[in-house]
């Protein structure tokens, strides 16, 4: 409910709008080319003509063949195949049958890897271990925590490539060397349990070059509605004679990875979004990156006792996270939204559950800490002029918000 | 996902403040779930009854705690402690006009902390 004409939106890691030039290479594909791509006439075969371009820009920009390709529904459902499927086809698989099944991933990441990795946990607790690791105060995964947990029976190590609450950016290429050591290893020792590695990418491409081979990842994920393209598609990179099982069952679409009619004009959409997030990153990075050192700055020196929450050094372009002592994040939030600019926070009390945001607790912040957070994050259509319209609203929020915690301390 | 009325209280809230040497407070809350109040309140006796003449709020929370917070001392205001003390977290919640499921508990600590308040009153008469 705004009671403001102005509209700032500082919450692309949650979505972000739709390029026009994406909009316009998806419209023709709903009421005119509106054929199954699995159907032989010439409706579906233009389809998948449109289907499987999108698959080769993609597949060129990952550094990945097309049939590495595999279209989802989006992040969630990506992350979910990686673990549920590795699993489904290891655990049945007889050369791995001897021992447990042993999964590793972090402790911030999103909710759709470490739910997965709970309910495998839970179900199926006499065929799988899983490994959650600490990160330090900035949200670094530890490379030497890593190596000291990887076993002979490690199948899969699942870490983000950018946290999205705090905008830390994880030592992905270092993470994928030690795992191609340690693949060579098994090699030459002879131990068969398959080594992959995993980065659920989401909030990555708009910024960072997602070159599979350069990083030696096996699987990894993206999402079109992340980078300016639609809600409901995305890409789960599948390395050739990587072990996974389909997990959602029917007309074995998708190489026999993922049954289910292909979303067409959201492929074409994510296609485009994926070109356009290639071809713009060079410009949007030093946009974005100046947009963010200029916030970071303006709330420092107008706004007394923040704390910048994750890292400096290792953090994407476009994440700005606050705590604003002696305020809860959704107060905050709720009369930036009169002031019509739209963030996110790190409190519970925007969700339903009590408990603030698992990951700055894992980075060793307080609940008062948590509960106090604000996540900013920027896109290429932000502008100067939004920030110091913020900034400017968020001092007098901030100022009337411990006028009113004013007296109360824990 | 708020009523038209808890946004009300939240941005304008009523009787918010500190009593200096107030005649009972309550101060209730936990960090873990991120919210905190404490309530002030000044008694009068009037026709052998003791009624609340004045009442403020602190409040460090989310919408709703802020909320709850200015509902409850708008509702005290000028009862007897005893009908204050019966104030529930029911009276609140129905007086904004309905609190989403999930945010119940915040209301429950206004009418806490204002029992605490009253409490506080009697243990220092």
């Amino acid at each position: 409910m705004s009671k403001s004409s102005k509209k700032v939106y500082l919450d692309y890691a949650a979505t972000t709008p739709v390029d026009k030039e994406v909009m316009e290479a998806m419209l023709p594909f709903f009421c005119i080319n509106y054929g199954n791509a699995s159907s032989l006439h010439s409706f579906g075969q233009k389809s998948k003509e449109v289907v499987e371009s999108s698959r080769t820009v993609i597949a060129k920009g990952l550094n990945m063949e097309n049939r590495e390709i595999i279209f989802t529904s989006g992040a969630t459902e990506s992350n979910n195949l990686t673990i549920k499927g590795i699993f489904n086809a290891l655990s049945r698989h007889p050369n791995f049958s001897t021992k447990k099944l042993h999964f590793i991933t972090s402790k911030i990441e999103h909710p759709c890897i470490l739910d997965s990795m709970k309910y495998l946990e839970k179900t199926f607790k006499d065929l799988v271990e899983v490994t959650y690791l600490d990160v330090d105060e900035e949200g670094l995964v530890d490379l030497k925590d890593l190596e000291r947990v990887i076993q002979k029976n490690t199948v899969l190590v699942s870490i983000m490539f950018v946290n999205n609450e705090i905008g830390t950016t994880e030592p992905i290429k270092k993470i994928g060397q030690l795992i191609k050591t340690i693949k060579n290893q098994r090699f030459k020792s002879h131990n068969k349990y398959p080594l992959y590695f995993h980065s659920d990418a989401t909030q990555a491409p708009s910024y960072y070059k997602l070159d599979t081979k350069d990083l030696n990842l096996d699987l990894i994920t993206i999402n079109a509605h992340k980078i300016y393209g639609p809600k409901g598609v995305g890409v789960l990179g599948v390395k050739k004679n990587t072990i996974i099982e389909e997990t959602s069952h029917g007309g074995g679409h998708e190489f026999k990875k993922r049954s289910g009619t292909l979303n067409v004009p959201g492929i074409v959409g994510l296609g485009k979004a994926f070109e356009l997030a290639e071809k713009q990153r060079k410009e949007n990075v030093k946009k974005v990156r100046q947009l963010q050192d200029y916030f970071i700055n303006k709330i420092k020196s107008q706004i007394k006792d923040v704390g910048l929450n994750g890292s400096t050094k290792h953090r994407t372009p476009n994440n700005i996270n606050f705590s604003f002592e002696g305020t809860e994040g959704e107060s905050v939030l709720l009369m930036l939204d009169q002031e019509g600019i739209a963030v996110s926070t790190g409190s519970a009390c925007s969700s339903n559950s009590l408990e603030p945001s698992h990951v700055l607790l894992a980075i060793g912040k307080t609940h008062l800490q948590a509960h106090s957070s604000i996540r900013f994050t920027l896109g290429k259509f932000s502008t100067k002029k939004q920030l110091d319209y913020t900034v400017d609203k968020l001092k007098s929020i901030i100022e009337k918000l411990r006028k009113i915690s004013k007296g109360v301390k824990f | 996902m708020y009523s038209k009325k808890v946004m009300d209280h939240f941005t304008n809230p009523r009787n918010m403040g500190e009593i200096k040497n107030p005649d009972g407070e309550g101060e209730v809350g936990n960090p873990v779930c991120g919210d905190l109040m404490k309530i002030y309140i000044k008694v009068e006796s009037k026709d052998k009854q003791e009624m609340i003449k004045d009442i403020k709020f602190q409040t460090l929370g989310c919408g709703s705690a802020i909320a709850t917070s200015s509902m409850v001392t708008e509702l005290a205001k000028g009862k007897n402690l005893k009908e204050a003390q019966e104030i529930s977290r029911d009276d609140v919640a129905n007086e904004l006009e309905g609190l989403p499921p999930a945010k119940m508990h915040c209301s429950n600590l206004a009418t806490d902390a204002l029992k605490k308040a009253i409490k506080d009153y009697y243990s220092k008469k």
